[in-house]
């Protein structure tokens, strides 16, 4: 598994990623935003948490314009794989390879606690390691973590089973408590049509050794590098 | 030339901004405000020979970055 981590001015999680990936086995290169390809033999294309050009005008918006994006998107339309994590699921929202956009948050306030999710299928390249309905216990830190769609794009969404992760209990409750963002159907993350894009706001990164606090992360990571 | 261009969220969309300034306001004691909406305000200065084509630019610029239409709506002016 060879992962490219796609660093903008402003991302602060590609070293923690990139270790989460090292731990699974992957090969790691950190690539900067004004490169124009990714490297060669590249399988996943990773966009890291932060604060990408200061969330200026809106989260991901000015990240999300890239010229590195544009191989994301021709990595992503070969089938290639793609995770953004937080800032990277809002750019991944903004460049229009996931559909929606994250909103601020209903209670305005920036959230950072340990957060539970239900893992929502387990056939896709990013969560193999998992069982169906797993709640996994990873952590939040976001101040824009709304998930919105319009009506129409959210039923398409659900239809086509490409919600990834969803907020709920430590028992696997979609309560209106767990949902501390306020994501339309508790949505946490989402996948692409081809289901090879997977946007996510939780951080699974941060839970990948026990010394840390938990290691229910680790599955993600662990899924990815079997699956080139 | 100059434009101005200003950006909205859609009917619908919840702003947890707009409420918080809103609840501000009624902590000031300012009363008669049904409701508040926060929006963002572009000036944007336009290298175009017509109004024409200055508006053509400011809307590729809108639909293209200034707004996410998605949740926003945008509405262009020239300045004359």
């Amino acid at each position: 598994m060879k992962a490219a981590v796609v660093v903008f001015p402003g991302s602060n999680r590609e070293r923690d990623v990139a270790r989460a990936l090292r731990l699974s086995g992957a090969e790691v290169t950190i690539v900067w935003h004004t490169e124009t390809e990714l490297p060669a033999g590249t399988d996943l294309a990773v966009l890291p948490g932060g604060f990408s050009y200061g969330d200026y005008l809106r989260c991901g918006a000015i990240a999300g314009r890239a010229h590195a994006m544009d191989a994301v998107r021709a990595h992503a339309a070969r089938g290639g794989l793609v995770l953004g994590i937080c800032n990277g699921f809002q750019i991944l929202c903004e460049s229009g390879l996931l559909p929606g956009v994250l909103m601020r948050n209903v209670n305005r306030r920036f959230i950072c606690h340990r957060q539970t999710l239900r893992v929502e299928r387990t056939d896709t390249a990013f969560t193999r390691a998992y069982a169906r309905h797993q709640v996994i216990d990873v952590c939040v830190a976001h101040g824009e973590g709304n998930y919105f769609a319009d009506p129409e794009t959210l039923a398409r969404i659900e239809g086509e089973g490409r919600v990834a992760f969803r907020y709920c209990d430590a028992a696997g409750g979609l309560t209106v408590e767990a949902n501390r963002n306020g994501s339309l159907n508790a949505i946490a993350g989402i996948y692409s049509e081809a289901r090879n894009v997977l946007g996510l706001m939780p951080h699974p990164e941060n839970f990948v050794e026990g010394l840390v606090g938990g290691t229910d992360g680790r599955g993600l990571f662990e899924s990815l590098a079997k699956a080139a | 030339m100059k434009a101005r261009v200003t950006v909205t969220l859609k009917t619908g969309v919840l702003d947890p901004q707009g409420k918080a300034i809103e609840g501000a306001l009624r902590s000031l004691g300012i009363t008669g405000i049904a409701g508040v909406r926060q929006g963002k305000f572009f000036e944007v200065e336009v290298d175009a020979a017509d109004e024409a084509a200055a508006e053509a630019t400011v809307k590729a610029a809108c639909d293209r970055l200034l707004a996410n239409t998605v949740v926003e709506n945008y509405r262009v002016e020239i300045a004359r």
